[in-house]
């Protein structure tokens, strides 16, 4: 069965993010022989191209001063627009913070069904079957939908998007914005600096425990990620201690991280934080203990004090990387 | 001030998951309020200790969830219901119950986790809030209420936004917004006298039939290499490096 899939693509830091190629990617695979339709909310035609590289066949931009920044306010109505016009049966948002805030909003608006943070698509008998994490990664579910519009959003760094191709062509259109209500009124972003790669759609994530002794102990962890263009995480020890915000959590009731690569400083390994990690590709553990958990589940250990392997580890790979 | 709290019950986040017969065993794993909604009913109790009103709780469950509600009112909720559902019920049907159930009743503010540590779908608060026409702030790391405006701080993938919204209006809990207390003596003697009022999901007259179905639970293997990388520090971290590079390809 064809289907019409909508992806909203998403421009973070001047350049469209990679999570909206892989939505593109299993738009593609969802439509069998349907149209894929990006569209850009606050954002002019720029992207338009390197969208339709990626697969889609159509974009939609939709601009407008209050569309700028993100409200729900201002995109769900604006999602919605765009999914009338491109009679949309699937829409597809990354797992991101926009994503998390707006499908639930446009798929209750539409009495739609919605599978958050799939990390995986496929299509069996013509039913699109969404793979998810529960409990944090403790356990993994198939989901569909039953019946009606398909909404879902899709967990960054997990499916593969499209190789570009510059050769394919395809339509890009402006829609007009629609009248907005903005209840929501944005005073202030502050910008973490600190925290330059997003730790969930980070291919490599350097993550502190309660081994790290302080705030400071951190530093030598941020060195190592600057290196590695990697995000920097905690456990929920180094969190409680007040090492770190809490923003940097990984675990069950933190973030859930899906890397490359895991790098776990001084972390024991509660079933808490093993919870928020476990499905990383490649899990290396540094630990003063040999029993710590964490060297359980880890592919390479160390047993040794951070202090001493990190700064090491980080001039090994400043004289690989250059 | 109205406060209503939509509340969940899950496992103990320390607890063991395991599958079995495709389904996740429950019967005896201890169950607990979602940590993130425990966030929620603090804020609720401090909004109302610093403001005057009322503080619900709502769940949408079965009779087990009892012992949830129960919790939130030794905490100091003024009251508790309980929604009747079947399991099966997905998103769409627990905030279709939820809204159907809120509709009418004069809320001034809405306070809910941010996501619940089973399921983990963030989305039942959110459809809550667009079925009852509420603008939405997610995530919340500090509230302040005053003048008929919520002031929110909250988590945007690491940067902090500052919003403010109209109320009535629905916020989201993330870590890091309070610390919840423990119930007192007093206050657990006081739950146990009080009476959870139950709502069946026939007499509230809303699309129950779930949109979305979970087809299998399994858990995957854990096939980890289990390498200890032996010598000087120095010398570990080389071959690391070299295993990272050449046998695990990651960097």
């Amino acid at each position: 069965m064809a289907r019409n899939v909508l992806v909203l693509a998403e421009v973070r830091n001047g350049a469209l993010r990679p999570v909206s190629f892989e939505c593109i990617a299993a738009g593609r695979s969802m439509a069998e022989g349907g149209p894929v339709t990006a569209v850009l909310i606050g954002q002019g035609g720029s992207f338009a191209q390197e969208l339709i590289a990626r697969g889609a066949d159509k974009v939609i931009t939709i601009q407008g001063d209050h569309l700028k920044e993100y409200t729900p306010d201002g995109w769900l109505g604006a999602l919605h627009n765009a999914a009338l016009e491109a009679k949309a049966d699937t829409v597809l948002l990354g797992h991101t913070g926009i994503g998390r805030d707006l499908a639930p909003r446009f798929a209750m608006r539409n009495g739609a069904g919605m599978v958050s943070d799939a990390i995986d698509v496929k299509v069996e008998g013509g039913n699109v079957v969404f793979t998810r994490p529960i409990y944090a990664g403790k356990a993994f579910a198939t989901q569909v939908v039953k019946e009606g519009m398909i909404v879902a959003t899709i967990r960054p760094n997990n499916l593969p998007a499209l190789e570009a191709d510059s050769s394919r062509s395809g339509e890009v259109a402006d829609m007009a914005a629609p009248a907005a209500d903005l209840r929501t009124v944005i005073k202030e972003i502050v910008r973490k600096a600190a925290a330059g790669v997003d730790l969930t759609s980070a291919k490599i994530v350097v993550s502190g425990g309660r081994g790290v002794k302080s705030a400071d102990g951190f530093k030598p962890l941020y060195e190592l990620a600057e290196v590695l263009g990697a995000g920097v995480g905690a456990s929920r020890a180094a969190a409680d201690a007040g090492y770190c915000d809490y923003a940097m959590q990984v675990g069950q009731t933190g973030k859930t991280v899906t890397p490359d690569l895991y790098i776990a400083c001084g972390i024991s390994g509660a079933i808490q934080h093993l919870a928020g990690m476990s499905a990383s590709k490649v899990i290396v553990a540094i630990n003063k203990d040999p029993e710590a958990p964490i060297f359980k589940v880890a592919d390479y250990g160390i047993v040794g004090d951070l202090f001493e392997v990190v700064p090491l580890l980080t001039q090994e790979f400043k004289a690989l990387l250059g | 001030m109205e406060i209503l709290v939509l509340l969940k019950q899950t496992f103990d986040t320390e607890a063991k998951v395991t599958v079995k017969d495709g389904r996740i065993l429950d019967d005896d794993v201890t169950l607990v309020i979602n940590p993130y909604d425990e966030y929620a009913v603090e804020e609720a109790l401090k909004v109302r200790e610093a403001q005057g009103g009322t503080v619900t709780v709502v769940s949408v469950g079965g009779d087990r969830v009892e012992e949830a509600l129960r919790r939130a009112l030794a905490m100091g909720a003024d009251e508790a219901v309980l929604v009747e559902a079947q399991p099966g019920a997905d998103e769409f049907v627990v905030a279709n119950l939820l809204a159907a159930w809120a509709k009418g009743k004069a809320f001034d503010l809405v306070l809910a986790g941010n996501v619940s540590v089973d399921t983990g779908a963030g989305q039942t608060a959110l459809r809550f809030a667009e079925a009852m026409n509420l603008p939405h702030v997610a995530a919340a790391l500090r509230l302040e209420v005053a003048g008929g405006k919520a002031t929110v701080h909250r988590d945007a993938e690491g940067d902090t936004e500052v919003l403010e919204v109209p109320l009535p209006a629905l916020v989201t809990a993330q870590q890091g917004l309070n610390e919840p207390r423990y119930p007192s003596v007093p206050g657990i003697m006081k739950a146990k006298r009080k009476t959870i009022a139950r709502v069946g999901a026939g007499e509230l007259g809303v699309d129950v039939s779930a949109r979305t179905e979970v087809t299998s639970v399994f858990q995957a293997e854990q096939n980890r290499l289990n390498k200890i990388i032996k010598g000087e520090p120095a010398e570990q971290a080389k071959e690391l490096v070299r295993l990272l590079r050449g046998e695990a390809k990651v960097v």
